[in-house]
């Protein structure tokens, strides 16, 4: 499975790589000093772009899931990709020439922020009714969202806000996505806990009667999935659904055990983000369909099959 | 040995268990039973440091519950919780094999791979190694718990309500195990029963809860009368013995 999802991968990175509004062939890009030039400024940083997004968006949302201990839940939606939003909004507001970095901080703080409240919010649920965690997360996340939207009109920013929101690559330039390695690192470092997460998803008791410190691994993992989220959102916009549709996939067929299961998640997000980018780029050339469009339909038709057939099997 | 010494608990301002002094022995599987509401769990659960004390001292093996960090405490008890409820999917593997993360904080080897494959022997669980938990048996689920609990490798176990829907087959069969590691192991295991006939069956000491506080206590055939049932569990039920072992006649 992973050397058939690997291969998949390179495959994409060549075809990204190849395609674009320049007609250049493949081995133009690699051979003509124009070529080269296109290739390092605009389609090698818009493909690392894609992968790392789709790494950082489906590993996050493995992993709040094992948090929420609740499969439908993933972070873009529930309110850290809102609050990261407020945050790179109030930051244009109040600091109009603020430097990336600062927008960055804010964004970050701002998604950490969100994720705690969101965590508070759904631990008392009852683990026996499972969809409450979905609709209190939704609920939270159209909330933040009704808040951003209300600070963008009074702000006068609306039209930034709609460009600026949806997730798209087509800005990717080099230079202007290198935040995403941050992000990068972050979902890596939830990988060297990952023993720990799996134990959390017995529950807070079960883990803690194994001597694990709950309070330390859970804040560790809501900081990585807001760093995350805030990287993603400041360098590209929203992408929902991949932090959704990937983990169950990857959780029908290899098990939630994250240890096996985040490698094959990072791989399969990257997939995703890569190919619905390409089709974005194909499907009406040479004009663009923002990333976030393509799996938004890509990934919500996934989860629908998805869930038909789960109820087959429960 | 677990000493309990004038512990008391309350929860949301109701009381739940009076002054309760309690000592087992090492060894033997001593069972915990009482009417529904009787505070076997949540004293279980503070044995278990899975809610934090509030007045009164408890000692496991000599070590003080809240003094001792959680990762002392996970080497020397394991707990079945009574909700065994996980929404990820894992296989009985995968669980099994967490149980062995006291002793390794990360980085399982050799010897925890060994404790693994052998729970997985003793608790007929090989077949089974690679199914999740949500495509299997109950039965086979609560087995495959136990079994964590039992790689854990600790000398004392704590198991709440392990029967719980479990069929009579399933039922005598996790009982036998545990048993089994009472008297193969020498561990001790502590285990809270709705059923008093399995409790009576299986275990050595009983002690029986009523109202937060300790209403007898002792081996099965000196304390389960009819006397018991009529003051402890309000019904009037007929008790007869059998190779040595009262039966409630339900």
């Amino acid at each position: 499975m992973r050397l058939a999802g690997a291969a998949l991968l390179s495959g994409l990175w060549l075809l990204s790589l190849a395609i674009g509004a320049a007609d250049q062939s493949l081995a133009d890009l690699f051979l003509t000093p124009e070529g080269r030039a296109l290739m390092l400024e605009s389609r090698l940083p818009r493909t690392v772009a894609a992968v790392l997004a789709g790494v950082g968006l489906a590993m996050s949302g493995q992993v709040m899931q094992v948090l929420a201990r609740n499969r439908f839940i993933e972070p873009m939606t529930a309110g850290a990709g809102q609050s990261a939003a407020l945050g790179v909004l109030l930051c244009t507001l109040v600091l109009p020439g603020a430097a990336i970095g600062v927008k960055m901080a804010a964004a970050a703080l701002c998604a950490l922020a969100g994720s705690l409240g969101l965590m508070a919010l759904i631990r008392p649920l009852p683990p026996t009714q499972p969809l409450l965690v979905p609709l209190v997360a939704l609920v939270y996340g159209g909330v933040i969202g009704a808040v951003v939207t209300f600070v963008a009109y009074q702000g006068n920013m609306m039209q930034f806000l709609g460009t600026w929101l949806t997730g798209e690559l087509s800005g990717v330039l080099r230079g202007r996505y290198e935040l995403l390695w941050i992000g990068a690192v972050a979902s890596g470092a939830t990988y060297l806990i990952a023993d720990r997460l799996s134990l959390l998803s017995l529950g807070e008791d079960a883990a803690r009667a194994l001597g694990l410190n709950v309070g330390l691994v859970t804040a560790a993992a809501v900081a990585a999935i807001s760093v995350v989220t805030a990287m993603i959102v400041v360098t590209l916009g929203a992408i929902p659904f991949v932090g959704l549709v990937v983990p169950n996939l990857v959780a029908r067929l290899a098990g939630d055990n994250l240890r096996r299961a985040l490698p094959l998640t990072a791989l399969a997000g990257a997939i995703l983000v890569l190919a619905a980018d390409i089709l974005g780029r194909v499907i009406r050339a040479p004009y663009e369909v923002p990333v976030a469009t393509t799996i938004a339909v890509i990934g919500a038709t996934a989860f629908v099959v998805m869930l038909n057939r789960g109820r087959t099997r429960a | 040995m677990i000493r309990i010494e004038g512990l008391s608990h309350a929860i949301g301002g109701s009381p739940i268990l009076h002054d309760i002094d309690l000592t087992l022995p090492e060894g033997g599987v001593t069972a915990l039973i009482g009417p529904n509401g009787a505070g076997k769990s949540t004293l279980l659960s503070l044995i278990a440091r899975l809610q934090k004390i509030q007045a009164g001292r408890i000692t496991v093996g000599g070590q003080e519950v809240g003094r001792t960090s959680d990762r002392d405490l996970a080497r020397t008890l394991a707990v079945m919780a009574q909700s065994t409820h996980v929404s990820a999917r894992l296989s009985v593997a995968d669980l099994v094999s967490f149980g062995r993360y006291p002793w390794h904080r990360g980085r399982p080897g050799a010897i925890d791979r060994d404790h693994v494959e052998q729970a997985l022997t003793r608790f007929d669980l090989l077949a089974l190694r690679h199914r999740f938990l949500d495509e299997i048996s109950g039965g086979q689920r609560q087995r495959a718990f136990v079994a964590m609990a039992y790689a854990q490798d600790t000398p004392y176990l704590l198991l709440d309500e392990p029967l719980n829907n479990l069929d009579i087959a399933a039922a005598r069969d996790l009982m036998g195990l545990v048993r089994d590691m009472a008297d193969r192991d020498g561990r001790t295991v502590v285990i809270v029963l709705h059923d008093i006939n399995y409790a009576t069956g299986f275990a050595d000491r009983l002690v029986v809860l009523k109202d937060g506080r300790i209403a007898a206590q002792g081996q099965p055939a000196q304390i389960v009368t009819e006397a018991l049932l009529r003051d402890v569990f309000g019904t009037s039920a007929t008790v007869e013995t059998l190779q040595g072992r009262p039966y409630v006649v339900v």
